[in-house]
């Protein structure tokens, strides 16, 4: 009898696999099989969920309250949505200690706050010591539509814009574990998208929040689903230098790291440099920069290329498992 | 050290190297036995220029995750899903490798037990001070870079008296298998890129035989991409001189006597034993064991593991004849179909430096004209 | 961790443990295989362990060389 294991929830090949056939078969339904950031409901309002199990809970940037407040956000932003509205559920662990939950609430708060959004129901449980990891959180999120992903509407020339430096949150967390045995001063970028919102009306095509899998990863998969491949340059990303070497030290590519407050952008080349001054006023936005476009004048439908530092230029391919330091 | 991946410098250093390769209908094969040189030739797009300067560089045997045999690894997801209060302790690209069982990433533990991935065997020995009640096991896989430090967790171990450490060792030696492939004689070589790393520790010496029994050429490189292109280069020196002999073009950071430190350590601790390595069958002192002196911390006396030698691959599974350098990935049915990065069948396609992820990773892309390089 | 870029010993305790910074990021590192070493120091970091000394002389002798084959082209 098969049991599941930790590689399921990574996100990788195993994760799809299981999101086909246990999930999407299972529930029947339009809404679900688009798998989209947020459910767009005949409604008229948007609709997402998440669940927050990061571990070290508290790290430099952030804690868990605050990424389980942003991470939902930005999923309604990336979606075309201003969010209003979340649900809060709780599962502490027996022995929780109060302080750290009490700080965990105000995080929570604060980052409510700041996304202009109300937590309007919830719910709390506790469980044995020993059957969850201090803390467990999910928030929904319900917002109201300001714009449409348009992801049929992207063409050859057309821009990929990101956010800001890469990999941050990662370094953050991988350094705050303490399991690799590296330090750095790094912190986790883990901040509201809202200021992306206007992009919506200013020619946005469409969005993704860069989180786990990294850029690579949501660039592949969104090459997967339109007809143009897309060509990016190493050179261009922007990446801190910290960042930087810990990858290296690491051996894992900085494409694949995740953020908690970064997204890629897509705009038609006439766009792109408003765009990019929009972005740029806002503190997150600072380092934002244009690192590719959707071509038809090299490589196949469905893929993500990359051209590298050194001259060449080769495949990018989405993350397949759990990202692991290497050994020699 | 930016200058060693200028591309102004690499495109002057590979017009020097034409200039010397020997005008030949087939090209000169140079072996890179160390993985992490397989995976730099390829990251920095240097296997298409080389191969138009008529150079093929042959991937070789030294990617410890690719040759520990799946005996040694159904051994350790044996012992973490049947025991109770384990740690088994691991770096990270052995959990990926299919064994019989499955991999140590989709294996489920006992109760209370783990496996924890690791950066460095003193964590492993750390885990065991911290937790008293566990039993930690190192799976400690690696050629000689590596295994100077897992010695001297079994040396602290030894002197604090530390009772729920050991050691399941896979502690491999590059020299006997670079032997094996000589006296194997299945593909014709002209020259080594001896691993830079594995250098730092074991000096130039044990590589001596190769240029006196066999008449081959070698250089021990460095990792960017400058440092292995000087490395051919000297190849192609000692071949037009005549003078095969072991260079050091690697000297910022290996001293041709080694560390006699990191020697000293692994001596005392442990001795040779022969073994099977996957794909290359039985190698005459290739391996090391730990000394019975220091049985109290080998894995495999302590939970009485009894590791066959003899297992089998999966059926198609090619790994053993590209770990040989007697084909490419792609001379593999299964590559890229069957075998993926998400669906490995074989290790080769699971290590980050196994030459199957290697050239599924960075290789080169069907229609595509790679101009830039 | 096997890449090893070279990085800087930045502190040594006296159990043999310590750091070494590569631009920013400091990993931990155990020194028992370079004895003698010190802070200042740059070294090879392989699994948590330093196995190797930097040595600036050959260093920069290799930047020479690479000066050299650059301008014969």
């Amino acid at each position: 009898m098969k049991k599941i294991s930790l590689e399921m929830g990574s996100g990788g090949k195993l994760m799809r696999d299981f999101l086909h056939d246990s999930i999407l078969e299972r529930f029947q339904s339009p809404l679900l099989a688009e798998l989209s950031d947020a459910a767009r409901l005949p409604l008229g309002v948007a609709f997402t969920t998440d669940s927050y199990v990061v571990d070290p809970l508290v790290f430099p940037g952030g804690d868990i309250g605050c990424l389980s407040v942003f991470g939902t956000v930005n999923d309604l932003v990336v979606s075309g949505a201003r969010p209003l509205y979340l649900s809060l559920g709780l599962i502490l662990e027996e022995g929780l200690e109060s302080g750290l939950l009490d700080r965990i609430l105000r995080s929570i708060a604060k980052a409510a706050r700041k996304s202009g959004v109300e937590v309007v129901t919830g719910d709390t449980k506790v469980v044995r010591r020993g059957q969850g990891d201090k803390i467990y959180i999910n928030t929904a999120g319900i917002g109201t539509p300001v714009g449409r992903p348009s992801p049929g509407r992207i063409r050859p020339g057309d821009k990929i814009l990101v956010t800001g430096p890469l990999g941050d949150h990662s370094v953050a967390i991988m350094s705050a574990r303490g399991e690799l045995g590296f330090e750095t001063r790094v912190t986790s970028d883990c901040a509201p998208l809202l200021f992306l919102l206007p992009l919506w009306k200013k020619g946005a095509l469409w969005m993704r929040d860069i989180t786990r899998g990294g850029l690579a990863t949501v660039l592949s998969e969104l090459a997967e689903n339109i007809p143009y491949p897309l060509i990016i340059s190493e050179e261009k990303i922007p990446l801190s230098r910290p960042v930087r070497s810990a990858a290296e030290i690491l051996g894992i590519d900085p494409l694949y790291l995740a953020c908690e407050g970064r997204a890629a952008v897509i705009v038609p080349e006439k766009k792109a440099d408003l765009a990019l001054r929009e972005i740029r006023r806002h503190p997150n936005g600072r380092k934002a920069a244009v690192i590719g476009e959707v071509t038809s004048r090299i490589g196949e439908p469905g893929e993500l290329l990359l051209e590298t530092a050194t001259g060449g230029l080769r495949r990018l391919e989405a993350l397949t498992s759990e990202l692991l330091p290497r050994i020699c | 050290m930016r200058e060693l991946r200028n591309p102004k410098v690499l495109r002057a250093l590979l017009a020097d190297i034409r200039r010397k390769t020997p005008s030949s209908p087939s090209p000169l094969r140079i072996m890179e036995v160390c993985g992490t040189h397989t995976m730099a030739i390829h990251r920095f797009g240097l296997k298409a220029p080389l191969e138009e300067a008529g150079i093929r560089m042959i991937s070789g045997p030294g990617c410890p995750v690719c040759i520990t045999p799946n005996a040694v690894h159904d051994a350790a997801i044996g012992l973490v899903t049947r025991e109770e209060n384990m740690i088994l302790a691991t770096f990270g690209d052995m959990t990926r490798v299919p064994a019989r069982r499955g991999s140590l990433q989709t294996a489920v533990p006992a109760r209370n037990s783990r496996i924890q991935i690791v950066y460095s065997p003193d964590q492993a020995l750390e885990a065991a001070r911290k937790e008293p009640r566990k039993e930690v096991v190192f799976f400690g896989a690696g050629f000689e870079t590596t295994t100077p430090a897992i010695a001297l967790t079994v040396k602290k171990a030894h002197e604090e008296n530390i009772r729920n450490y050991s050691v399941l060792a896979a502690l491999w030696l590059i020299p006997p298998a670079i032997r094996a492939i000589l006296e194997a004689g299945e593909i014709a070589l002209s020259g080594f890129l001896y691993p830079g790393h594995v250098s730092a520790i074991i000096g130039l010496d044990p590589y001596r035989f190769v240029p006196a029994e066999y008449g081959l050429p070698g250089a021990v490189a460095g990792f960017e991409p400058a440092d292995i292109l000087l490395g051919i280069r000297s190849v192609l020196e000692q071949l037009a001189g005549g003078t095969p002999g072991v260079s050091l073009e690697y000297s910022r950071a290996v001293a041709s006597e080694g560390n006699a430190a990191a020697r000293n350590l692994m001596r005392e601790i442990l001795e040779p034993k022969d073994a099977v390595w996957r794909g290359l069958g039985l190698i005459r002192g290739s391996a090391l064991q730990i000394k019975k002196k220091y049985a109290a911390f080998d894995a495999e006396t302590k939970h009485g593991l009894k590791i066959r030698g003899k297992d089998a691959d999966v059926p198609g599974c090619r790994c053993g004849e590209v770990l040989r350098g007697l084909i490419t990935p792609e001379d593999c049915r299964l590559f890229g179909r069957k075998c993926r990065p998400e669906s490995p069948i074989g290790p080769c396609m699971v290590s980050m430096e196994g030459a199957c992820l290697v050239h599924h990773k960075y290789g080169p892309k069907k229609g595509l004209a790679n101009e830039k390089n | 961790m096997c890449l090893g870029i070279p990085g800087k010993v930045v502190e040594i305790d006296a159990a043999g443990s310590g750091k070494v910074d590569y631009e920013g990021t400091r990993v931990l590192t155990n020194f028992a295989l370079l004895p003698g070493i010190k802070p200042g120091d740059w070294v090879i970091v392989h699994a948590g362990f330093a196995i190797t000394r930097m040595n600036e002389k050959e260093a920069r002798k290799t930047l020479n060389l690479l000066k050299e084959i650059e301008a014969k082209t």
